[in-house]
């Protein structure tokens, strides 16, 4: 089999498990997981075969694996689809694959397969817990999710939209795979409907994204509009893009621009960047694999993913680069902010993710590619490690909210936490490496790796403003990383609930494991050659292989201290600082960092539900329904009816009864009854007036023959 | 006028004058009488026609049998011994324009015929009717089935009328 | 050297006055005695026919005799017929005997 038919091959798993799930299986749980966990690695092993297929090949930028077929007709050509694996394809599709696997695996344990159904669980509400006699002695156990099938049919859902997403060659498919996973995205987030925040934060991530997409629509539309085709390998070649970057366009920009900016908007939507960033915290109302997936997996990369594609399209324009320079770099900054006041463990790691994605962005717009590219992959496998060990606290937090029996405490709660580490020993020290990867610790994590490319490129190219607010925003994610850390795992237990934490299953404690080995470990792929004493020893693999992506390959910047210097500083003094700081604190009280304005986000959910929500909604309720529908429309149909009323009693009084009732249909049987009387008189009864009758009539039938001549 | 014709003539006179007053008298004992002698003159045409089995079977049967039963149907349908009221219906007038009419149209019809004035042929010697007659009336390749079928008929009557005048008391 | 037309005319003659009789009288048991001499006319016409034509040929004086059969019948079971509704309704006169109406 070759290699590009196993690349279509690639989401098949998935999509097979959605409909068997949902079709066949949904009564077991067993069957469930083993259709979705089994579609996950079937997946994962395709795409390892691939990748390392794709590994052997020399200059696969200039031969990538490429398979497409004629799909619509448009006049006189095809538009075409199909897939392409390129080195970016191919590193992408490495940390895809077995992110969604680790995922897969996790929401096993996560979502308590094996224990007893709850004591008064509802499809719609997370579990509360099941109370299970043992030894004569009653104690709550957690519970069984109810929708267990349902969770795993989602997630197949949602891995088939991002392969299909990273397998695909051209921007229609990738597009139908961003919305695929638009739509996953709200069915997982809103996976608890029974909650009204859930509904509420599906509804808000759905739409926001929405917003973002119908900019990328109609950057496609125009895309194919100017250019005639949607195939990426067709976009980039040097007369096409030439092309486009010489026609103007509207505000100064050149179509090449101006498509790239639209594009970008989309990304914005998808990777809640400034201004499209209000879906992601309430998005934590989803279960924590679907945060994972979500926000570090998948979607939120699947964003950047989108821009990375389209780097020889975006690079042509200054203009959009310094658009999305700006807003990526505003992002980092603005979400770090807020993140620093959060309590909920999840929300911090949601505006962390924001943050770190506008890392990426602020690369891509500084025309770092490798290092935007090398960071996705990174702060794929930390951030997934990140929030499936958060998960993982959480699990272990309700066991004791389950033994104390008191459901006001919140168990996502920081404060609420603390010496986790030695109740909870694999997950504190997975939890660390992730933490101590997104600050940057130097050398032993990849962070350090990425997130050190990022500020020499950017450094390298003079964009120093860039430079200083990412320095800036990575020592407060060190900081609040730390800070959270601390809250969660040392000191003492704060609570009763957190004294009774359990680790938990190995189902979930695997995955964590594997991804801290990645966590660890990838960023050596990537070492820079000039970077003192560890450059050159490994060869910057990662630079080669997925520079090849690019019809130029990305030059190996010169080395330069400051950049090393910066981030060494940010990283260990942000650390340093949060342990410091907050080894001491115990309550939000004691915490001076608890600013209004930063704990309710800088209060755009309020500005945007002022300016477009509650307008939205006026105009839905008030003027749509009450005025056009019910008045204006309603109103004809309710002329309409009296009107055929009056119109069918008329016909009824005036035509019906008396004419075609009295006159016709009463009047001919009375002239028929008449005429039959006076007829009767005619059958007299009496022999001799019949014969005279007949003899009458035989004598006038003779006269008349024989007057014709007829007789002889 | 030759010996025949006179013969005839009064024959024929005397039987349309006795039809007459079979139909104009008012009392019906005497219309039943006068229709006796009206049978009587019909007889003696036929005498006149060489029919003389005819001529004996009309007197038998017609006047011995037939017109003796209208006496006696007379008689059983009297209310009291004398006739009430007139013997003519109300429209007796369209009844005799009628018979007048059926009267002219079949002479004018006879008109139109050329056998109209034939004469008698001599019967040939040695041809006695009656046997052949007999003979007529019994063969098989003559006319045995109308013969058997009228005595069929005769005895459909005769069970009919018993049946039908049956006093029931 | 009677000639046929006679005959004929004889019997028409006989045969309307016989007619006359049956539309005319109120008796119900005349009018029988009307059709009785219809069919007499009728059977001088046969005589007449049959000596006339061919004197062989016995078929006029066969359909004569059966004429007389069916008369004969006719006449009794017409006067069964008067004697029996006479005895229902009791009365003869033709144009009371009516009840064959609507």
């Amino acid at each position: 089999m070759t290699t590009e038919t196993l690349i279509w091959l690639i989401p098949l798993p998935p999509i097979l498990a959605f409909f068997l799930i949902v079709l066949l299986t949904n009564k077991s749980k067993t069957l469930s997981h083993t259709v979705g966990v089994g579609a996950a690695f079937l997946s994962w092993v395709v795409s390892m075969f691939v990748f390392v297929r794709a590994l052997g090949v020399e200059h696969l930028g200039e031969e990538p694996f490429t398979s497409s077929i004629n799909w619509l007709p448009t006049g006189n050509t095809w538009l075409k689809i199909g897939v392409l694996i390129d080195p970016l394809g191919a590193a992408v599709l490495f940390f895809v694959s077995i992110t969604i696997l680790m995922i897969f695996l996790y929401s096993v344990g996560y979502h308590n397969f094996g224990q007893p159904a709850g004591d008064h669980d509802r499809k719609g509400l997370p579990p509360h817990g099941a109370t299970v006699e043992e030894h004569g002695h009653k104690h709550v156990v957690p519970s069984v999710e109810p929708m267990y099938s349902r969770f795993f049919a989602f997630l197949a859902l949602f891995a088939f939209g991002m392969y299909v997403l990273v397998v695909s060659d051209n921007l229609l498919t990738m597009f139908v795979g961003w919305e695929i996973m638009g739509l996953c995205s709200y069915l997982l987030i809103g996976f608890w409907y029974g909650k009204e925040s859930a509904r509420n934060a599906a509804i808000k991530a759905f739409m926001t994204t929405r917003i973002g997409d119908v900019f990328m629509l109609l950057g496609i539309a125009f895309l194919y509009s100017a250019t005639g085709t949607l195939t990426f390998r067709e976009i980039f070649r040097e007369e096409t893009l030439h092309a486009l970057a010489s026609v103007p366009s509207i505000w100064g920009f050149s179509t090449a621009g101006i498509i790239a900016l639209l594009l970008f908007i989309g990304t914005v939507g998808k990777s809640a960047q400034f201004p499209l960033h209000v879906w992601l915290p309430d998005a934590m109302e989803g279960p924590t694999p679907v945060s994972a997936m979500i926000h570090a997996a998948t979607m939120v990369s699947a964003g950047v993913y989108a821009v990375i594609r389209m780097f020889p399209l975006l690079s042509l324009d200054p203009k959009t680069m310094s658009v999305v320079a700006f807003i990526g770099a505003f992002t980092a900054l603005f979400a770090a902010t807020i993140a620093v006041a959060q309590n909920d463990i999840k929300r911090v790691l949601a505006y962390s993710t924001i943050s770190q994605l506008g890392f990426m962005i602020a690369a891509l717009g500084v025309g770092a590619y490798i290092a935007a590219v090398f960071h996705l992959i990174t702060h794929a496998f930390f951030k997934a490690l990140l929030f499936l060990g958060s998960g993982s606290v959480i699990h272990g937090m309700e066991h004791g909210v389950l033994h104390t029996g008191n459901h006001d405490v919140d168990p996502q709660d920081m404060f609420n936490m603390g010496g986790l580490k030695n109740k909870m020993p694999i997950t504190f020290w997975t939890f660390l490496i992730g933490g101590f990867a997104l600050s940057g610790f130097p050398i032993i994590t990849a962070g350090f790796w990425s997130k050190d490319e990022i500020f020499a490129d950017a450094f390298a190219n003079g964009h120093i403003v860039v430079f200083i607010t990412l320095a800036t925003a990575a020592f407060l994610t060190a900081f609040y990383t730390m800070r959270q850390i601390t809250l969660t795992f040392l000191g003492e237990p704060r609570t009763k609930e957190a004294e009774h934490a359990q680790e938990t299953p190995w189902t979930m404690t695997t995955p964590l494991v594997i991804l801290a080995f990645f966590a660890v470990t990838y960023g050596w792929v990537g070492i820079p050659e000039h970077f003192p004493a560890l450059g050159g020893l490994v060869p910057n693999w990662f630079h080669e292989f997925v520079g090849g992506t690019l019809a130029e390959h990305p030059e190996v910047i010169e080395f330069s201290w400051i950049p090393l210097l910066t981030s060494l500083v940010v990283a260990l003094g942000g650390l340093t600082l949060g342990y410091f700081v907050y080894r001491n604190v115990n309550s939000p009280a004691e915490d001076r960092l608890q600013i209004p304005v930063l704990k309710n986000k800088w209060y755009f959910d309020e500005i945007y539900d002022f300016l477009f929500v509650k307008p939205a909604t006026w105009f839905a309720e008030t003027f749509v329904y009450k005025w056009m529908d019910k008045g204006v429309i309603d109103g004809v149909l309710h002329i309409f009816g009296p009107i055929t009323q009056g119109l069918g009693t008329i016909i009824r009084n005036y035509i019906d009864l008396p004419i075609i009732n009295r006159l016709i249909g009463d009047g001919s049987a009375d002239v028929t009854y008449w005429f039959g009387g006076k007829l009767r008189a005619v059958q007299t009864g009496r022999v001799q007036q019949y014969l005279i009758f007949a003899l009458v009539t035989f004598v006038a039938i003779g006269a008349v023959l024989f007057a014709f001549g007829l007789l002889a | 006028m030759t010996g025949e014709q006179i013969i005839f003539l009064v024959v024929a006179l005397f039987t349309l004058g006795s039809g007459f007053m079979v139909v104009t008298t008012g009392n019906l004992v005497h219309a039943a009488l006068w229709l006796v002698s009206t049978l009587f003159g019909v007889a003696v045409t036929y005498a006149l026609l060489n029919a003389s089995f005819l001529a004996v079977v009309q007197v038998v049967v017609y006047i011995g049998a037939i017109a003796i039963l209208f006496i006696f149907a007379v008689m059983l349908t009297r209310k009291d011994m004398r006739d009430q009221g007139p013997q003519m219906n109300k429209n007796w007038w369209i009844g005799a324009l009628l018979a007048v009419m059926t009267f002219g149209g079949l002479v004018a019809l006879l008109q139109g015929w050329s056998g109209l004035s034939k004469t008698v042929s001599a019967i040939p010697t040695g041809f006695d009717a009656v046997t052949e007659l007999g003979t007529e009336l019994v063969s098989p390749a003559g006319y045995v089935l109308p013969f058997e079928v009228a005595s069929v008929l005769l005895v459909a009557a005769l069970v009919g009328a018993v049946y039908v005048a049956f006093n029931r008391k | 050297m009677v000639p046929l037309s006679w005959y004929l005319i004889f019997a028409a003659a006989l045969f309307s006055i016989g007619l006359f009789g049956v539309l005319s009288r109120r008796n119900a048991v005349a009018i029988l005695l009307g059709i009785e001499l219809m069919l007499n006319a009728v059977n001088i016409n046969l005589a007449a026919f049959w000596r006339y034509g061919n004197v062989m040929d016995m078929t006029g004086q066969v359909f004569a005799i059966i004429v007389f059969a069916v008369a004969a019948a006719e006449v009794s079971v017409g006067l069964a017929l008067v004697i029996s509704v006479y005895r229902r309704r009791n009365t003869v006169v033709a144009d009371e005997i009516d009840m064959m109406k609507w």
